[in-house]
């Protein structure tokens, strides 16, 4: 643990994206509370308005202050990216683990399914699935949690085929220990560190689907303001408001980017091998 | 290789049976009323209790499931994808055929320009890592893999459509296409795909130049680089020609595997700019709860994706002399 602080504070761009991501996470949490407006209350005297001190990233069509829609839009945004995570690792890991530690024919089924899934163009996937759901904020996060969760199923499942050899879990065996018991208490502790990257990783891919399905109207639903959504009705205004189209543009960027930065700086540090150029890459032919 | 080929066919029709079945359960097991949605929300329909019946009966809805996804599978088979929902209830196979050639050859266009320029960023800058060269791209490359694909279409739009108005900005073809000469068509047609383009190349571009440059980096620490540069050989023969083609392995692996985001992507590219492929189909589809022609499409979408992976492997097969494939593999 004290090798991986010392790899990831040399990593100067992960600290900084481990920062702003904290700095989104708390400006979500008060947006009700540093919100300059209300995201939901239209200003028919302000239709539009550009960029002004009182409106810092200008109005929307109907006069709602955009900054506090994006406010409130972060709030969205990361709970999708969240939650849908958080669902995705679960299926992921339950499938993995059993797969991993089962071997033989269970572990060839589940990992057909994974071909399988991997094979569906997501997109396409999502967008049949939600055309025939209501779409709202928890319909998109099970969703996207539901169709994200076969990269954690292998990475668990290797991380299993590769520690149930070892003597701790052949010494649990002995002992009568049950193969619950052996995979959550004893194997999964150990193979929690690329879950925790992948996880990392995974809450920026879910961001950007979200806005994307809210960009195409099949996602979270108006009044709820998201980044994706601003951007639908900005599309709109295009010649008139390019700060509609601009800003929350930005928004993403700068959250995925830096949950992005955080993640690769997690897995240099917890990963030896790629640390510095200093240590050869073990053979390819593992 | 033709064994192999055929094997993987014959081992492909598992897979693309379960892509049907996992297709038909998407469907089926959505929760609300199918007669409702299907009949598009048309109450008059609905609330008679007779012809809500002959619509349960139509679509075979009163059946038990797994007859269902028998008879579907059974009309999938003779390619009868059904007909459309839409007002003019067209067959959805040909309004996929229709569709289909233009998202091809957007995709394929697509791939090849990032494999043609992300072969050669990855490669110079893993040979220079640290360089100048080398930090840029990827500056650029974590930023392309941030940028929504959307925004940026956006953004295009607003500096090259709006402001510059040097290109168009939606739709294939200009309004006075038929007066145009045939260069002058062709020209159109070119300057109506740059932006798509541009929009769905940028962060595929990001992410394979950057495994190139992984895969480079692991190369070069090899052994058998020292011994090409021990023997003497010029640089650009050693990385040229004995690293080069070692790094490319892993990078066929990951183009057929990225597959499936490629062409999700274009979904959203074709929905913005307004072209009529399948990814609009598809979003059109899910708005009017067309099923049929979501489910053709999704079915459609996922062979060419399965096919593309074993061309993937195939072609790794060739590229690959430990590996091959058919002769040495028993």
């Amino acid at each position: 643990m004290r090798g991986f602080w010392r790899a990831f504070r040399r990593n100067r761009l992960a600290i900084i994206g481990g920062i702003v991501t904290v700095c989104l996470a708390l400006l979500a949490l008060a947006a009700p509370v540093i919100a300059p407006w209300d995201p939901n209350r239209p200003d028919v005297k302000k239709i539009l308005a550009s960029p002004s001190r009182a409106h810092v990233a200008g109005t929307d069509q109907i006069g709602r202050d955009v900054l506090s829609r994006m406010l409130f839009g972060a709030r969205v945004s990361l709970a999708v990216g969240f939650v849908s995570v958080g669902i995705a690792t679960f299926i992921g890991i339950a499938l993995g683990s059993v797969a991993g530690y089962n071997g033989g024919s269970v572990d060839a089924a589940i990992m057909r399914l994974v071909d399988l899934m991997l094979v569906f163009p997501r997109f396409f996937l999502l967008l049949a699935v939600l055309a025939f759901l209501k779409p709202s904020i928890w319909t998109i996060m099970v969703v996207i949690g539901v169709t994200g969760w076969m990269g954690v199923a292998r990475l668990v499942r290797a991380e299993f085929l590769a520690l149930k050899e070892r003597e701790f879990v052949l010494w649990s065996q002995s002992i009568g220990a049950s193969g619950f018991r052996i995979i959550w208490r004893h194997i999964l502790p150990n193979a929690m560190a690329p879950v925790l990257v992948a996880m990392t990783l995974g809450i920026p891919a879910a961001i950007l689907t979200e806005s994307g399905l809210s960009f195409l109207g099949l996602g979270v639903q108006p009044p709820h303001a998201t980044w994706g959504n601003i951007l639908n009705e900005g599309k709109e205004v295009i010649e008139l408001a390019w700060w509609l189209s601009v800003y929350p543009g930005v928004a993403i960027l700068v959250t995925v980017l830096s949950y992005n930065l955080l993640g690769e700086g997690i897995r240099d540090a917890l990963d030896p091998r790629l640390r510095q150029s200093g240590g050869r890459v073990g053979g390819r032919g593992r | 290789m033709l064994a192999y080929v055929v094997r993987r066919l014959f081992l492909a029709v598992p897979l693309l049976l379960g892509i049907t079945f996992v297709s038909f359960l998407v469907i089926h097991l959505a929760p609300g009323d199918p007669v409702q949605s299907l009949a598009g929300g048309d109450m008059t329909m609905t609330h008679d209790p007779k012809q809500y019946r002959q619509l349960v009966e139509l679509y075979g809805l009163d059946k038990p499931l797994h007859v269902q996804y028998w008879n579907w599978l059974n009309r999938l088979a003779r390619l009868d994808f059904g007909r459309s929902f839409g007002p003019n209830a067209r067959p959805v196979l040909s309004m996929i055929a229709e569709r289909l050639p233009i998202t091809l050859l957007l995709n394929i266009v697509e791939m090849l320009i990032i494999v043609a320029a992300a072969v050669p960023i990855g490669a110079l800058s893993a040979t220079r890592q640290y360089s100048t060269f080398d930090k840029v791209t990827t500056v650029f490359v974590f930023i392309g893999f941030a940028t929504p694909e959307f925004w940026l279409a956006l953004l295009l739009m607003i500096l090259f459509g709006v402001q510059l108005g040097w290109l168009p900005i939606s739709g294939l073809r200009s309004m006075n296409w038929e007066y145009l000469s045939f260069w002058q068509q062709q020209a159109d047609f070119l300057s109506h795909v740059t932006l798509p383009i541009v929009v769905a190349t940028f962060g595929g571009l990001a992410g394979f130049s950057r495994y190139m440059r992984q895969s480079m980096l692991e190369v070069v620490r090899q052994d058998y680089i020292q011994s090409a540069r021990a023997k003497g050989l010029a640089e650009r023969v050693v990385i040229g020609k004995h690293a080069l083609r070692n790094a490319l392995l892993p990078i066929v692996t990951i183009l057929g595997l990225s597959l499936p985001t490629l062409i999700g992507g274009s979904v959203i590219v074709e929905s913005i700019f307004a072209i009529p492929g399948m990814g609009q189909l598809m979003v059109q589809a899910a708005f009017e709860r067309d099923y049929p022609v979501l489910m053709g499409n999704l079915v459609i979408v996922s062979s060419i994706t399965l096919l593309a992976n074993l061309a993937a492997d195939v072609a790794y097969g060739l590229v690959d002399p430990r590996i091959r494939v058919g002769r040495r593999r028993r």
